[in-house]
């Protein structure tokens, strides 16, 4: 997720193919180093989608489709507009 | 004599004026641009590179990303009303009798938590993502993708995401009356949306704030 673009695709390959296995590690190790989170949507067996956070690539679950970075969260800064 | 010579030196004035009037014109105009020039260029990016097109365009994927993670109910939710219902999950009774608390996920706003049996607030939770690579400028993620943000961190990690936050009694920063009125507006929506009651399940006393899960 970026401020003034939406999602931006990062990387895609299969993580049964080496290279592109090493690519997306690479790109997964890039995006937590410059602080984002990780998340994994999913769906569980009864059908709720639910999302888990993950802090390596091996936390991943291997059939996983995407994972999405987004900014860490920080307390908000007070306002008083209401 | 003075008249004359006075005359006479307003008469020079009038014709130098007449000379040099374009050249001064042109050079004040030159002095105008580049003063504009000088204060575009110390403009903040985020003034500078706003594009409403852009964000708009960034908005609709926002949404879309929204769409593919969340429950179908859900996405429509926030379609019609413009904010999420998440069940808290730290309470005891979330997996029995139905959620003891929950969340209300504004764009851009404090978490709200509050009693879906009875509608009362509990507190506001001011969390941000902010970027600071600004990549157009700003640290500010679209809409859709803050609440989604938000959904993804309370649905994984909640009890993070909360001491992370910075929590205020209510109404510090989103009036409790717009609140309540949401509130109403969510108990109307489900009343309208949900015709098949009987795929779903209302959690509680059938209050109407009650949380809806799927059966």
């Amino acid at each position: 997720m970026k401020p003034g673009h939406g999602e931006i695709l990062l990387a895609e390959g299969d993580v049964e193919v080496a290279e592109q296995e090493r690519r997306l590690i690479e790109a997964f190790r890039r995006e937590l180093d410059a602080g984002m989170w990780a998340a994994v949507p999913s769906e569980r067996t009864d059908g709720r989608r639910q999302a888990e956070l993950v802090k390596s690539f091996g936390d991943v679950p291997r059939d996983a489709e995407r994972v999405i970075f987004f900014p860490r969260a920080a307390g908000g800064a007070p306002r008083t507009d209401r | 004599m003075l008249l004359a010579l006075g005359t006479a030196a307003l008469v020079l004035v009038v014709l130098l004026w007449e000379l040099t009037r374009s050249r001064v014109l042109g050079a004040a105009a030159e002095a105008r641009a580049r003063l504009q020039a000088i204060r575009s260029r110390s403009r903040e990016p985020a003034q500078l590179d706003y594009d409403p097109g852009r964000e708009r365009r960034a908005e609709q994927r926002a949404r879309e990303l929204l769409r593919s993670c969340v429950e179908q109910r859900d996405w429509e939710m926030y379609r019609d009303l413009g904010f999420l219902r998440v069940s808290g999950g730290l309470g005891e009774r979330r997996q029995a009798a139905g959620a003891s608390y929950a969340y209300l996920i504004y764009p851009h706003r404090p978490i709200v938590a509050y009693v879906p049996q009875t509608g009362a607030l509990l507190n506001e939770y001011c969390v941000t993502f902010p970027d600071h690579s600004r990549p157009y400028g700003s640290a500010r993620l679209p809409d859709a993708d803050d609440v989604l943000a938000k959904w993804m961190a309370l649905n994984a990690d909640e009890r993070r995401l909360i001491e992370e936050a910075n929590m205020h009694l209510p109404g510090r920063q989103i009036d409790p009356e717009r609140v309540r009125r949401d509130l109403a507006r969510l108990s109307r929506w489900e009343r309208e949306t949900l015709g098949g009651a009987s795929r779903r399940e209302v959690v509680g006393d059938g209050d109407a704030t009650g949380i809806v899960r799927a059966a």
